[in-house]
C-alpha cells in the first residue's frame, strides 16, 4: 500500500510540482492588490519565468560542458602535483558571494543576459568540477590496476569503467550545482537580466508582498523540479 | 616460455634498485612462484612481465620474442592477471566482468557469453545462479573464483597472480588452491605465482624463486628447496620444521605399502581369515566387499573368538582411512589424531589400496634425505 503510493509519488512528482505552480500564479495574479496588478499579469509572469529558465539551463549546460572533462583532465596522473592546488582555488572560489560575482563582472562586461550567464556559469562551475574529481579519485587503484592489467586502452577504461563508477557522484554535484543556480538566477535582475528576481526586486521596492511571494515561490518549484528532473536522469541511464 | 635477462628496475629517487640483475627461465605450463618478505621485489617482476612497470635494463622474453617490441595492449590482453584486491569492476554483473578481455579483443557475442557460462562452471559458480549478480553479492572466497576466471576468460598462455588468494581466511584459501591446482592440472597455463607466504609456496610452485632485496636467492623445486636451502636467509624462510613441510609435497600413494595390512573378503569366516594374519605386521586386517572396497578392519584378538558369521559382521569401521591424493603430512596429522600407527590409503572410488604405517613413512623420509645427500 505505502510502497505503491510512494511509487505514485515519484511518478506523479512533476505533475504535482507544476499543478503546484500553475494555481500559485493563478491565486496570486487574481488576488493582486492594485499596485502590484499592473506587473502581476500572466504574459508578465511567463515571460520571466521564461527568462529565468533560459538563465539557468544555458549557464548550468555550459558549466557542465567545461566542468566535467576539466574535473576528468585534473584526475588525470600527470596533474596529480597540481591537483590539490586547483581544489584549493574551486573551493576558496565558492566561498565568494554570488551576489559579489555578478557585480563584479557587470563592472567588466556591462548589464545584461551574457554576463548574468556568464557569472551563473562560473558559479556553477565548482561544485561539478570538485564532485567530478572526487568521483574520479573515489575509484580504487586496484579496479583500474585490473583493468590495465588486462590490456584495456586508457579510453576504454574512461569510458566503461570509470565514468560510469563515477557517475552517480557526479550527478550530485551537477543537481547541487543546479539547485544553487536556480536560486542565484534570482540576483540576475539586478543587473538587467530579467528572471524570476524582477518580481521579488519590484516587490520589495513597492513593498507588494504577492509579487515577492511570487518570484520565490516559482523559483523554488522550480529548483525542485530541476532536482527531481536530474534524479530521474541519473536512474535511467 | 618466459625468459628474463639481465632485468633490472630503479625506480627513481631510489638509490637500491628494486629488481638488480635476475636472470630467469619459466618453462611452459610450469607454475613459477616468486616468494621473500615484502620490498623484495616480487611483485616488480611480475608487472615488468605485462608491462606495468617497464624494466630500467635488461630484456624479457616470452615465446622468444621480445616483450618490449611487442604492441602493450596486445601484450596484456594475452597474459592473465590477477591481483590480490581482486579488482573485479563493482558497476558490473559477474558474466560482464569475465567478459572483459574477450570483449576486449571483439569476439562475437554468443562465442562470449558461452565462454562465461564455461568459466563460471570451472570455477564452481552455477552461471544461472551468478552471472547477472553484482561483485557486492558475493563471499570474499566467490570474488577470487570470479577474478580467476575473468583472468582465465581468453585462454591466455600465460597466467600473472599476486597473492591471488591472499584476502580469504585460510580454510577458504586452502580450498581455492586445491581447485586451482585441479584447474592448472588439465589447463597447463604458465603462471608466475607471487605470494610472502611460504607454505603457499611450497603447495603451489613446480619452482620456487625465493628473492630478497631485489635479488634472486634461490631458484629450485620446493623439494630441492626444503632439502637443500641455499643459504641461511632461505633456511630461516622456510621455517625450522622443514622435513614437515616435505611431507606436503609427497603424496600417499608414493608411500604406499600394500603387505603390511593384508585384504580379506567380507564372507569368509573368522577361521579362514585368521592364516591372513600372519601376513600382517599390524595384526589387523582390511575387510573389503566384493567390489574391493573398504568396509572395515578386523583386529586379531577378535578372530581368536571364532565368530560363526562371516568377518564382515565383526569388522569395525574406523576414521584412519585417507585418499591416495592426500599428502603424507595429512597422513601422518590423521595417525596423530586418532592414536593410530597406521592408515589405510582408498582410491577415489573407495578401493581399497593399501596402507600408510608410521614406520613406512619414517623410512621414505630418512631415504630421502640419503638421496640428497648423496
Amino acid at each position: 500500500m505505502w510502497r505503491k503510493l510512494n511509487r505514485l509519488r515519484t511518478v506523479l512528482a512533476p505533475v504535482i510540482l507544476l499543478a503546484a505552480g500553475i494555481s500559485a500564479t493563478v491565486y496570486f495574479v487574481e488576488n493582486a492588490t492594485p499596485m502590484a496588478a499592473r506587473l502581476l499579469v500572466y504574459p508578465n509572469v511567463l515571460r520571466v519565468l521564461g527568462q529565468h529558465l533560459l538563465l539557468v539551463a544555458v549557464s548550468s549546460l555550459l558549466a557542465i560542458a567545461a566542468a566535467v572533462p576539466l574535473g576528468i583532465i585534473v584526475s588525470r596522473p600527470a596533474f596529480r602535483p597540481v591537483a590539490p592546488a586547483i581544489e584549493g582555488i574551486v573551493n576558496v572560489g565558492q566561498t565568494v558571494p554570488s551576489l559579489a560575482v555578478l557585480a563584479l563582472f557587470m563592472t567588466l562586461f556591462g548589464l545584461g543576459f551574457q554576463t548574468a550567464v556568464f557569472a551563473l556559469w562560473l558559479y556553477s562551475l565548482l561544485p561539478i568540477l570538485r564532485n567530478t574529481y572526487a568521483g574520479m579519485k573515489s575509484i580504487g587503484p586496484e579496479i583500474i590496476e585490473a583493468a590495465r592489467g588486462m590490456g584495456m586502452k586508457a579510453h576504454r577504461i574512461l569510458r566503461r569503467i570509470e565514468l560510469p563508477l563515477a557517475f552517480p557522484i557526479i550527478m550530485a554535484g551537477i543537481r547541487t550545482a543546479v539547485v544553487i543556480n536556480v536560486g542565484t538566477a534570482t540576483l540576475a535582475s539586478f543587473i538587467g537580466a530579467g528572471g524570476l528576481g524582477d518580481l521579488i526586486v519590484t516587490g520589495i521596492s513597492l513593498r507588494r508582498t504577492e509579487l515577492i511571494y511570487t518570484g520565490a515561490v516559482l523559483s523554488a518549484l522550480m529548483a525542485i523540479f530541476f532536482d527531481d528532473l536530474l534524479a530521474r536522469l541519473e536512474k535511467y541511464v | 616460455m618466459i625468459r628474463l635477462e639481465n632485468v633490472t628496475k630503479r625506480f627513481p629517487g631510489q638509490d637500491h634498485p628494486a629488481v638488480n640483475n635476475l636472470n630467469m627461465f619459466i618453462p611452459e605450463g610450469e607454475i613459477c612462484v616468486l616468494v621473500g618478505p615484502s620490498g623484495c621485489g616480487k611483485t616488480t617482476t611480475m608487472k615488468m612481465i605485462n608491462r606495468l612497470i617497464e624494466p630500467t635494463e635488461g630484456k624479457i622474453y616470452i615465446k622468444g620474442q621480445d616483450t618490449a617490441t611487442v604492441d602493450v595492449i596486445k601484450l596484456r590482453l594475452d597474459i592473465g592477471y590477477v591481483i590480490q584486491e581482486i579488482g573485479l569492476f563493482p558497476h558490473l554483473t559477474i558474466a560482464e566482468n569475465i567478459a572483459t578481455v574477450p570483449r576486449e579483443k571483439g569476439w562475437p557475442r554468443d562465442l562470449i557469453n558461452q565462454r562465461v557460462d564455461e568459466l563460471l562452471t570451472l570455477v564452481g559458480l552455477a552461471p544461472e545462479k551468478y552471472r547477472r549478480r553484482k561483485p557486492a553479492d558475493l563471499s570474499g572466497g566467490q570474488r577470487q573464483r570470479v577474478g580467476v576466471a575473468r583472468a582465465m576468460a581468453a585462454d591466455p598462455p600465460i597466467l600473472l597472480m599476486d597473492e591471488p588468494f591472499g584476502a580469504v581466511d585460510p580454510i577458504t584459501r586452502a580450498r581455492l588452491q586445491n581447485e586451482f591446482l585441479e584447474i592448472q592440472a588439465e589447463m597447463r597455463k604458465t603462471i608466475i605465482f607471487v605470494t610472502h607466504d611460504i607454505d603457499e609456496a611450497i603447495k603451489m610452485g613446480d619452482k620456487i624463486a625465493i628473492m630478497r632485496d631485489g635479488e634472486l636467492v634461490q631458484y629450485a623445486p620446493p623439494g630441492e628447496l626444503l632439502s637443500s636451502p641455499a643459504d641461511e636467509f632461505v633456511e630461516r624462510l622456510l621455517g625450522p620444521n622443514r622435513t614437515i613441510k616435505r611431507l606436503n609435497l609427497i603424496a600417499v600413494r608414493e608411500a604406499l605399502r600394500c603387505d603390511l595390512l593384508p585384504a580379506v573378503p567380507g564372507h569368509l569366516s573368522s577361521e579362514e581369515a585368521r592364516p591372513l594374519l600372519k601376513g600382517s605386521k599390524l595384526n589387523v586386517l582390511a575387510v573389503v566387499d566384493s567390489r574391493n572396497s573398504l568396509t572395515g578392519f578386523v583386529r586379531g584378538e577378535q578372530l581368536k573368538n571364532n565368530h560363526a558369521g562371516p568377518v564382515a559382521e565383526i569388522a569395525e569401521l574406523s576414521s584412519n582411512v585417507i585418499a591416495a591424493e592426500a599428502t603424507l603430512n595429512e597422513a601422518l596429522s590423521l595417525m596423530l589424531g586418532c592414536g593410530s600407527q597406521f592408515v589405510a590409503v582408498v582410491s577415489k572410488k573407495g578401493e581399497y589400496k593399501g596402507v600408510v604405517t608410521l614406520g613406512s613413512l619414517l623410512e621414505l623420509v630418512r631415504e630421502d634425505v640419503k638421496e640428497d645427500v648423496a
